[in-house]
C-alpha cells in the first residue's frame, strides 16, 4: 500500500479484518471433519499405537525350547524359561520339530539345551546353550539371544541362592535412572507428541492453505483489501492454538491414561511446544505457497516434515549411531531439538540450560521458514 | 455516457505463461461505467487472465491495465478497495453459512458496522436468500451459490464488478434472475464485466470484447457485430428429406458460411450477396426466409466460416442396418437414489436406431446420473436399461462393447501421448492386429493428429483434446455413442466440426445419446428429455417442446424459453 493512498485505513479496520479471518478459520476447523481427524483422531491413534501397540521391549516372544536330554537339572532350567515373562515357550525333543516354525515365523527363536549340558555343568564348565534365531529380523534375534542368556544367568544365580549351585564368575548389575522400569512407552509417548504437533503444524496447515487455492477462495480473498501478511497471520494463529490444544490432549492422555510420569513444569512444556510450532507452521506455509495443490502439499509435508520427525529426530533411532552425513541432516530437523527436551520434561524434570538451547535453535529454524514463506507468498496469482 | 472516463483501460496487454503461445496477445480495450461489458470467448481464450489482470492479482508482461484510474501493478491495493470480484467458483467458503460468508466479506471489505444491517437486508432481499441465512454455503444449489457470491462481491457497493463466468453450471432460470440483478446495478452507474463462453449471453451485453486464442477479435456493441451478417442469415424450412443430409449438402456449397440444425429447420449464414442454394428436392420445395442474425452467426463469420459438411469419419463408418424396429438404447423406470436423495426418478425413454436423443437440464438435475446408469457405470436402484438389446445388469460387458463413451471433461490419459492414447483405447475395445492399425491410422488422418502424435494429451489445446476424445470413443465403430457434455467450452468452429461428424455417423445408423446444457445444441436432437430435479418433465422433439409453450406473447420461443416455461409449469404442478 502506497503512503499517499486515499485508502490509508485505520488500525481498527485492520484488526477487524484479522479477527474476521481468524473467526472464519475457526469455524472451518470445527466444521471440517478432516481438521478434526488430523488434529484429534490421528494423534489419538498415534498415541495409542505408541502407548500400547509399539513397544521396544520384547515381552512374550514365542520360542521353541528343545530339551535333548530329560533330567531334573534341564527340567529346572526349562521351567526357568517357561516362567520368564519374556517368552512363550513350546517344549520339544528335537530342534527339527521347530525348524519349520522358525522359517514360517511361528516362533522367533529356538533354544536348545544340548545333551552336553549336564556333563558340562557337572564338570564345572560353563554350560553352553544353542540359540537359533531368524537373522532376517535382527532386532528380535538380538532380543531372543540376550534374554536367553539372561534367563540362564538368572537360573544359575537362583541355584546359588538355593545353595544348590556354585557362584558365578562376575555379575554386573545395571541400574537405570529416570526410567527404572525401562518401559519404552515412557519415552515413546513424549516423543510422539512432537510427531502430533508436526502433523497439525505442517500437514494440516499446508493442506488448508492449498485447499483455499484449489477452491478459488484464496483468489477471492486476495481481491479484497486484505494484505498478504494479514492472510498469513489469520491462518497461523488458529492452527497455532489448535496445535497446542492437540498437544495438551496428548499430554493429559499420556499422564493419566498411560501413567507416564511428568516431572517437569507445565511452563517448560508450553514454552518448548509453542516454539516448536513456529518451524512447523512456517514449513506448512512454505509448502502450500509453493504447491497450491492439496495432493502435492500432503506428500511434501509427509516427506519433508513427518518422516524426518519420525526417523531423524532420535525418536526411534539413536542419532549417534547414524552415518555422519545423516547426523548433519538431523541438525535442521526441528523435532530433534524438541523430542529430547520433551522426554526430559516428562521423565527428569526442568533442565533449563538444555531447554533454552533447544528453544533458541527451533526459533532460528522457524524464522528461516517464515522468511522463505513470506517471500513466496505475494498477493499475486502468477 | 460517452464523456465519462472509462472505468478500465487495457493498453496493448501481453501476458504469457511459460513457453505456450501468449494467453493474451496485444489486447486493448475500454470498459465503461453503467453498462454490462461482456468478455466473450471459448475456454482458453484469455477471459480469466484478463479479469485477473484487472484485479491486480496478475501483472502483464507488456502494456498496462488501468482500473478506476489506478495502475494494476503499482496501485493494486487501491483497486482492490473499490472493486467487487466473483471468481469462477464464486469464492465462497462452503463450511460457512450464508450469513457467515457475508460477515466475513463485510469485515474484509471494511463495511462500517453501522451500515451492516441495512446492507445485508438489502442484499438478501435482492438475491432472495433471506430464508437461507443459516444454511451452509456448500449446501446451496448452484444458482443460490452464485447469488451469494454476487452478494459478497457487492458488499460495500463496488464501482466496478468483475464476474468470471457467472453463468456456468447454473440453470437457465437462475441465469435470467442474475442477469436482471446485474442490469439493475448498472442503472446505479456500476460498471460490470461479465465473462462468458455462451454467445447468447454475449448478445445481451451492452458491449463486448470478443477474444479467441488470446487475440481480441472485436470490440463494440453486439448489435454492431451482428449487423455485419445482416441480411445473410436464413431459416430454411419445409425440408422433406433428412435435415441432417440436407445440412451436409448445404455446408458443401461454397456460398454457405455456416449452418446449423434448428429443430425441423436449418439455419444458414451465407456469403454477402448470395442466397441459399436450391437443393434438387421433391415438392414442396424448402423455403428460405431471412432470420434475425445472432452473435454466434457473426462470430463464425469472423472466424472465416465453419467447416464443410463432409465427415470423413462418417464416410468410413460401416453402416448399421436401420431395418430392425428395435430401439438401440432403452431406459425403463431408471431410478437412482443416494441415501434419501433421489438423483434420477423413474426415467423412461427409448431411442430408435439412427437417432440423436438429448438429455437437457441444468447441472445437478440428474442428466449425468441417468447417463452413467445407461452406460453401465452406475447401478440403478430400480428399473432397467438396455443397449443394443443387452441388459446392463446382466450383460454389462457385452453392452459396453457396443457403445462408445465420451465423458464430460477431458477423460483421456493426460500423460500419455496422442498415439499412446489411441493405441490404449483400441486395446481396451479389443481391437488388434491389422484392424487396430487400420482404425488408428484412420483416426490420425481424419482428425489431423499426424504431427501431434508424440505430444502429451494434456498439452493439447481444448479443441484438439475434444477431437482426440471423440476419436477414442469411435475407434471400435460402436453402435451407440454416449456423449456427456461433449462441446462444453469449446470454440464454435470445433463445435460445428463435431456436429458434422455426429450427424454423419447418425446417418450411418449410429445411435447417439447426448447430454448438454447448451440450449441451441438441443436443436440437433431428434428428441429431447428435459430433466429437472431428477425427473423427466417433458419429452418430445425440439419443435414439439417449443410449440408446447408458444403463446400470443411469445409466438416463436427459443429452446431456452421452452425450458424455462416447462420448468415453471412443472413447479406449479408440484405446488398445486
Amino acid at each position: 500500500m502506497t503512503a499517499h493512498s486515499p485508502m490509508t485505513e485505520g488500525r481498527a479496520a485492520r484488526i477487524r479484518r484479522f479477527a474476521a479471518l481468524v473467526r472464519k478459520e475457526s469455524y472451518q476447523i470445527v466444521r471440517d471433519p478432516s481438521s478434526i481427524l488430523i488434529a484429534f483422531v490421528l494423534p489419538l491413534i498415534l498415541l495409542f499405537l505408541f502407548g500400547y501397540g509399539v513397544s521396544l521391549d520384547t515381552t512374550q516372544t514365542r520360542i521353541g525350547l528343545v530339551i535333548e536330554e530329560e533330567a531334573p537339572l534341564t527340567r529346572d532350567l526349562a521351567a526357568g524359561f517357561q516362567a520368564s515373562r519374556y517368552f512363550t515357550v513350546t517344549v520339544g525333543r528335537d530342534r527339527r520339530e521347530f525348524e519349520e516354525d522358525l522359517v514360517l515365523g511361528r516362533v522367533r527363536g529356538i533354544v536348545v539345551i544340548p545333551k552336553t549340558f549336564m556333563a558340562d555343568y557337572a564338570a564345572g564348565r560353563h554350560p553352553a546353550l544353542q540359540v537359533l534365531v531368524d537373522g532376517s529380523d535382527p532386532n528380535t534375534a538380538n532380543f531372543v539371544q540376550n534374554y536367553a542368556q539372561a534367563t540362564v544367568a538368572n537360573w544359575e544365580r537362583q541355584r546359588l541362592s538355593d545353595g544348590s549351585g556354585r557362584p558365578p564368575a562376575i555379575a554386573a548389575e545395571q541400574r537405570f535412572w529416570f526410567n527404572p522400569e525401562l518401559t519404552s512407552r515412557n519415552f515413546l509417548v513424549p516423543g510422539s507428541i512432537a510427531i502430533v504437533m508436526t502433523l497439525v503444524g505442517t500437514l494440516l496447515t499446508s493442506l488448508v492453505v492449498a485447499r483455499e487455492w484449489e477452491r478459488g477462495t484464496m483468489e477471492a480473498m486476495m481481491a479484497t483489501p486484505v494484505s498478504a501478511a494479514e492472510l498469513l497471520a489469520g491462518k497461523l494463529l488458529p492452527y497455532f492454538l489448535l496445535g497446542l490444544t492437540s498437544m495438551t490432549l496428548c499430554v493429559l492422555l499420556a499422564v493419566f491414561l498411560f501413567g507416564v510420569p511428568f516431572r517437569g513444569s507445565v511452563a517448560a512444556l508450553y514454552a518448548l511446544s509453542a516454539t516448536f510450532l513456529m518451524p512447523a507452521l512456517g514449513q506448512g506455509l512454505l509448502i502450500s505457497a509453493a504447491t497450491k495443490n492439496q495432493f502435492l502439499a500432503s506428500q511434501l509435508a509427509l516427506i519433508s516434515a513427518f518422516l524426518p520427525a519420525f526417523l531423524l529426530s532420535g525418536f526411534l533411532f539413536e542419532i549417534n549411531s547414524m552415518p555422519t552425513v545423516i547426523q548433519w541432516i538431523t541438525l535442521i530437523v526441528p523435532a530433534r531439538y524438541l523430542i529430547p527436551s520433551l522426554q526430559t520434561v516428562f521423565l527428569a524434570g526442568d533442565i533449563w540450560p538444555m531447554f533454552t538451547q533447544a528453544i533458541a535453535v527451533m526459533f532460528l529454524i522457524g524464522c528461516v521458514f517464515f522468511a522463505l514463506a513470506a517471500r513466496s507468498t505475494r498477493k499475486r496469482i502468477a | 455516457m460517452s464523456e465519462q472516463a472509462p472505468f478500465v483501460r487495457i493498453v496493448d496487454v501481453v501476458k504469457r505463461f511459460g513457453d505456450a503461445p501468449p494467453a493474451l496477445d496485444h489486447v486493448a480495450g475500454e470498459i465503461l461505467g453503467g453498462r454490462i461489458t461482456g468478455l466473450v470467448g471459448p475456454d482458453g481464450a484469455g477471459k480469466t487472465t484478463l479479469i485477473r489482470l484487472m484485479t491486480g492479482l496478475m501483472a502483464p508482461e507488456e502494456g498496462k491495465v488501468e482500473v478506476l484510474g489506478f495502475d494494476t501493478v503499482t496501485n493494486a491495493a487501491d483497486i482492490q478497495a473499490s472493486i467487487g470480484y466473483m471468481p469462477q467458483r464464486f469464492g465462497l467458503y462452503e463450511d460457512l453459512s450464508v450469513q457467515e460468508n457475508l460477515n466475513l466479506y463485510a469485515d474484509l471489505r471494511g463495511l462500517p458496522l453501522s451500515e451492516r444491517a441495512a446492507t445485508f437486508n438489502e442484499l438478501l432481499e435482492f438475491t432472495d436468500l433471506k430464508r437461507f441465512t443459516e444454511r451452509l454455503a456448500g449446501k446451496l444449489s448452484g444458482g443460490m451459490k452464485q447469488k451469494l457470491g454476487l452478494a459478497c462481491a457487492l458488499l460495500r457497493k463496488p464501482r466496478l464488478l468483475l464476474l468470471d463466468e457467472p453463468g456456468v453450471g447454473v440453470d437457465p432460470i437462475s441465469r435470467r434472475d442474475l442477469w436482471k440483478m446485474v442490469e439493475n446495478l448498472t442503472a446505479e452507474g456500476i460498471g460490470v464485466v461479465w465473462s462468458t463462453a455462451y454467445l447468447d449471453e454475449a448478445e445481451a451485453c451492452d458491449s463486448v470484447l470478443l477474444l479467441n486464442e488470446g487475440k481480441l477479435l472485436f470490440t463494440g456493441s453486439p448489435a454492431e457485430l451482428t449487423s455485419r451478417v445482416a441480411g445473410r442469415v436464413f431459416k430454411v424450412s419445409g425440408i422433406s428429406q433428412g435435415r441432417r443430409q440436407a445440412l451436409a449438402r448445404y455446408l458443401e456449397d461454397e456460398n454457405v458460411v455456416d449452418g446449423v440444425i434448428q429443430g425441423e429447420a436449418i439455419r444458414l449464414v451465407m456469403k454477402p450477396d448470395t442466397v441459399p442454394p436450391v437443393l434438387d428436392e421433391g415438392s414442396p420445395a424448402p423455403s428460405a426466409a431471412e432470420a434475425t442474425p445472432r452473435f454466434e452467426d457473426a462470430f463464425i463469420d469472423m472466424l472465416g466460416g465453419g467447416p464443410g459438411g463432409r465427415s470423413k469419419l462418417a464416410e468410413t463408418q460401416t453402416a448399421f442396418s436401420t431395418e430392425s424396429a428395435k430401439p438401440v438404447i432403452e431406459a425403463h423406470g431408471l431410478t437412482k437414489r443416494f441415501g434419501d436423495f433421489t438423483a434420477a426418478d423413474a426415467i423412461t425413454f427409448d431411442i430408435p436406431r439412427g437417432q440423436i436423443f438429448g438429455l437437457l437440464g441444468p447441472n445437478g438435475a440428474g442428466k449425468s446420473t441417468t447417463f452413467k446408469m445407461l452406460c453401465g457405470l452406475l447401478k440403478p436402484t430400480a428399473g432397467e436399461g438396455r443397449v443394443a438389446g443387452f441388459d446392463l445388469r446382466r450383460d454389462a460387458a457385452e453392452a459396453r462393447n457396443r457403445l462408445g463413451y465420451m465423458a464430460q471433461k477431458f477423460s483421456l490419459y493426460g500423460d500419455l501421448s496422442v498415439a499412446q492414447n489411441l493405441s490404449f483405447f483400441a486395446g481396451v475395445y479389443g481391437l488388434s492386429g491389422a484392424r487396430k492399425r487400420e482404425r488408428t491410422q484412420l483416426m490420425i488422418e481424419i482428425f489431423g493428429f499426424g504431427r501431434l502424435l508424440d505430444m502429451s494429451a494434456k498439452d493439447l489445446p481444448l479443441g484438439l483434446k475434444q477431437r482426440l476424445a471423440l476419436a477414442c470413443a469411435v475407434l471400435h465403430e460402436p453402435e451407440a455413442l454416449f456423449l456427456d457434455e461433449p462441446t462444453s467450452g469449446v470454440d464454435p468452429i470445433t463445435r460445428r466440426e463435431f456436429w458434422t461428424h455426429i450427424n454423419g455417423l447418425v446417418e450411418k445408423g449410429v445411435t447417439v445419446l447426448v447430454t448438454t446444457h447448451f440450449m441451441d445444441e438441443a436443436e440437433y436432437c431428434d428428441r429431447i428429455s428435459l430433466i429437472y430435479r431428477g425427473r423427466s418433465i417433458a419429452l418430445g422433439s425440439p419443435d414439439e417442446l417449443k410449440a408446447q409453450v408458444a403463446s400470443a406473447a411469445l409466438p416463436d420461443p427459443t429452446m431456452e424459453d421452452a425450458f424455462i416455461a416447462l420448468v415453471q409449469g412443472s413447479e406449479e404442478k408440484e405446488a398445486a
